[in-house]
């Protein structure tokens, strides 16, 4: 490794599970932090076991659910519910920055893991915890999934087809909590830099879900209103949907912003309809008459290939994007050019794709160091490096299931 | 007054729309410095784009712009002019971050590229949000926010599969958020290369691709094709998803078989959900044909809050599906102190949603609502840069402010 990453020298225990908490450690971990993710036999990250998705998984080492979500993370075993395990981990925490747990409200405390315990240990440590709708409120033991987050923060009230039902959004959801976490973590990790000063972290997922949607509150706030379920279409742009192409079940996006890339649609399509038809004339008209106007591109796009009509509208400056589904993005020339996904050795998957870090940072940039790693594979480096156990205690703590 | 995460940070903002100023309002909101540039002719098109209230169009009154533009500094500068260029190396020279979003090759044009601003600046940190990033062969294509959900298989992959009408147009998710989500990778990356600076003494350049960007956020179900593969199949239904009640819809997810238990509990143990074959996960997605109406209708009872409360008392992961208006007014919210008043010297006083991070030492807080077109142009031009009032009135009425 020639560069430095961005965090080299932050040191963080993870004590999260599922998708969202380990997004967020994952972050930090590509960008150079040593995440020390604690696990335990008796309860692994379900992530290691099954799926939504792709149903159980053959054993906790070859999940490729767990790889992608824990690359660069070390991961040591300790049973919480043996005392002694938890003294281990507070000696963890001793030689840390940050504490990131996303069990429900209440469990690190019960542990013995709680924020004014850790503080007794470490008094400069960021502690990050994550949960449904908050470790605050009447409904904070409440507990949820991503599909749940959505649903409670109001994104998937307004996501659907127009008069149709809201639509479930799933896992990347529970990426967005992560995202957030992340960034709260590295804004207070900022602070304790300058200042010495550890905090504390509450984050509510479902509130993580309402932030990204704030101009739609600002309108319940101005004129209590609510928008519809608009599907492929825009409040203002016109055209701008999701069109049927040549072949089975195959779709493009377009979408115009501009009378200058209106005519360059309508060049490219060459339809006298669109340039002749009042209906069309300008945005305004367009809008309001989008069944008509998407009928007319419709009968275009379904005559042709995706990719040709992507290439040809773009080379006239129209925006225009096939629309991919898993298969077809792993073939996309953009994602193959920038690398976007990459490989990574596993010892017993071997070979696996995971995505590669989503910011190229030119001078320190964030990497993929290792896989997510095997259940307890940093054992030794932990318990004996950095908490200094011998081999012998290590070995009899293993045999109790305290290491475990 | 309370202490700020990311105080004494500089950064400006030469973006539109929402991606680049959510980036910027992230670190406003943290207590970074931000000064937002805009085009003297209009600003930043989010100031048209509304909603308004009342639907009277104002460019001080657009709640999209109100929101991603909170406590920022705003200042009006056309770099295309020789004399607004200079302008903005001068910004450039003495701020720590510089986000941009135009697009590849755009700030070059300009002769404000990384490699010409970081000359005079060896500190600065330089993130540009574009849709593909710098490189590759669609660097140059235009994309909305449609076309980027669509083209990162944001609109396929991230459905419950078994609740969409196959056959049908992929949908993306409702309002901007591709963009939110870009904007906040971007933050991330911000601070990353700050933590990066002080490790190794300079400031870098930073490309953010808001495709790169979804397809993180998809980084579990892409995995299952990146090796090349066609898609394994989908793991057999499951009881749960999207249902209806007596006023709206609920969620309910129940991959674990405690939970399962739990539910049958809040069902007050009918004999029929008795069946042993319905105690493991495999085994009710084995019969989730018979299962599946009969949740429904027990579920078809109950308003959504009434459900709702019902079941998470008896541990069931499952949330009533809110309307913005419900999010609002939700309690749990309103006593986590979620949403907040600000005051805006046109606009009024709007209840702005706050963040989701309740940090103990260094608390959300708005100071400043989203700056007015150049309100601080005197503030920063003469203020910090110098300028004397006469030279401001001359830039002014050259188009350069």
């Amino acid at each position: 490794m020639s560069k430095k990453a961005p965090l080299e020298g932050i040191r963080v225990v993870d004590f999260t599970w599922a998708w969202a908490g380990p997004q967020a450690s994952l972050i930090l971990a590509l960008m150079g932090a040593e995440v020390i993710k604690v696990e335990s036999r008796r309860r692994l990250d379900h992530s290691r076991l099954r799926s939504l998705v792709a149903g159980p998984m053959v054993g906790p080492d070859s999940s490729f659910i767990f790889n992608t979500l824990n690359l660069n993370k070390l991961s040591v075993t300790l049973n919480l519910s043996q005392p002694r395990a938890v003294e281990i981990a507070k000696a963890i925490v001793k030689v840390s920055d940050v504490v990131m747990e996303n069990m429900r409200p209440g469990v690190m405390d019960r542990l013995g893991l709680g924020y004014e315990a850790l503080r007794q240990v470490k008094s400069d440590i960021i502690m990050l915890s994550s949960s449904a709708v908050g470790g605050t409120g009447p409904e904070r033991s409440y507990t949820g999934y991503a599909p749940t987050f959505a649903a409670m923060g109001g994104l998937a009230y307004i996501t659907g087809r127009p008069g149709g039902r809201p639509a479930p959004l799933m896992g990347s959801i529970d990426l967005r909590v992560g995202s957030t976490s992340a960034f709260a973590v590295l804004a207070a990790l900022h602070y304790r830099k300058r200042t010495g000063k550890g905090q504390y972290i509450d984050l509510s997922s479902a509130e993580a879900v309402s932030a990204l949607m704030g101009d739609v509150f600002l309108d319940y706030s101005m004129n209590r209103r609510v928008p519809p379920r608009m599907g492929n279409r825009s409040k203002f742009m016109a055209p701008h949907g999701c069109y049927r192409s040549k072949g089975e079940n195959q779709w493009v996006s377009i979408a115009v912003g501009s009378d200058e890339e209106w005519r360059a649609l309508c060049e490219t399509i060459g339809d006298k309809r669109l340039k002749e038809d009042e209906r069309f004339a300008d945005c305004l008209s367009r809008w309001q008459n989008q069944d008509a106007l998407d009928a007319v591109i419709g009968e275009w796009t379904s005559a042709h290939d995706q990719h040709e009509i992507v290439e040809t509208l773009q080379k006239a400056g129209v925006a225009a994007m096939p629309v991919y589904d898993g298969p077809s993005l792993v073939q996309d020339e953009q994602v193959k050019a920038r690398g976007t996904l990459t490989p990574v050795e596993h010892p017993l998957m071997g070979e696996k794709m995971v995505v590669a870090p989503m910011w190229r940072l030119s001078k320190t940039p964030a990497e993929i160091r290792r896989h997510g790693p095997l259940l307890g594979q940093d054992n030794e480096y932990v318990l004996g490096e950095l908490v200094g156990m011998s081999k012998e205690e290590i070995e009899k703590l293993a045999e109790e299931q305290v290491v475990y | 007054m309370t202490e700020r995460a990311l105080e004494g940070v500089r950064v400006l903002e030469y973006c539109q729309m929402v991606a680049g100023p959510y980036c910027g309002k992230l670190l406003a909101d943290m207590g970074a410095e931000v000064i937002k540039i805009e085009e003297p002719s209009g600003g930043d098109p989010a100031r048209r784009v509304g909603p308004f209230p009342d639907d009277v169009p104002h460019p001080e009154k657009s709640g999209l712009f109100l929101y991603v533009n909170t406590n920022k500094l705003g200042i009006t500068l056309d770099p295309r002019t020789a004399t607004g260029r200079r302008i903005f190396r001068e910004l450039a020279a003495d701020t720590d971050v510089l986000i941009e979003d135009l697009p590849p090759g755009g700030m070059r044009q300009l002769g404000l590229d990384y490699e010409t601003l970081s000359g005079e600046n060896p500190g600065l940190i330089m993130a540009s949000i574009t849709p593909f990033g710098q490189d590759g062969p669609y660097r140059d294509y235009r994309c909305y926010t449609l076309n980027l959900c669509h083209a990162s298989a944001h609109t396929t992959q991230f459905f419950v599969a078994q609740f969409d009408e196959p056959g049908r147009d992929p949908v993306p998710p409702g309002g901007f958020t591709a963009e939110y989500d870009s904007g906040l990778n971007a933050a991330i990356a911000v601070l990353g290369a700050l933590f990066g600076r002080m490790l190794i003494g300079e400031g870098q350049y930073v490309d953010v691709s808001k495709q790169e960007t979804l397809i993180g956020l998809e980084r579990v179900d892409i995995s299952r094709f990146a090796d090349g593969s066609r898609a394994p199949a989908r793991f057999g239904k499951q009881v749960g998803g999207l249902m209806q009640c007596k006023d709206g819809y609920v969620i309910l997810v129940l991959p674990q078989d405690h939970q399962w238990q739990g539910l049958v509990e809040a069902m007050g143990n009918p004999e029929w959900a008795q069946n042993e074959e319905y105690a493991t996960e495999f085994g009710r997605s084995q019969h989730v044909e018979e299962l599946q109406p009969r949740v429904d209708e027990w579920i078809a009872q109950f308003t959504k809050d009434e459900v709702y409360h019902l079941a998470q008392k008896h541990s069931v992961p499952l949330a009533a599906v809110r309307s913005p208006e419900e999010v609002f007014n939700w309690e749990q919210a309103r006593l986590r102190g979620f949403f907040a008043e600000i005051e805006h010297p046109v606009a009024g006083k709007l209840e702005y949603p706050t963040a989701a991070y309740k940090l103990s030492e260094t608390p959300w807080q708005a100071t400043r609502p989203a700056p007015m077109l150049g309100q601080h142009n005197e503030e920063i031009y003469c203020g910090r840069l110098g300028y004397s009032r006469q030279e401001l009135v001359r830039l002014a009425a050259a188009g350069v402010i």
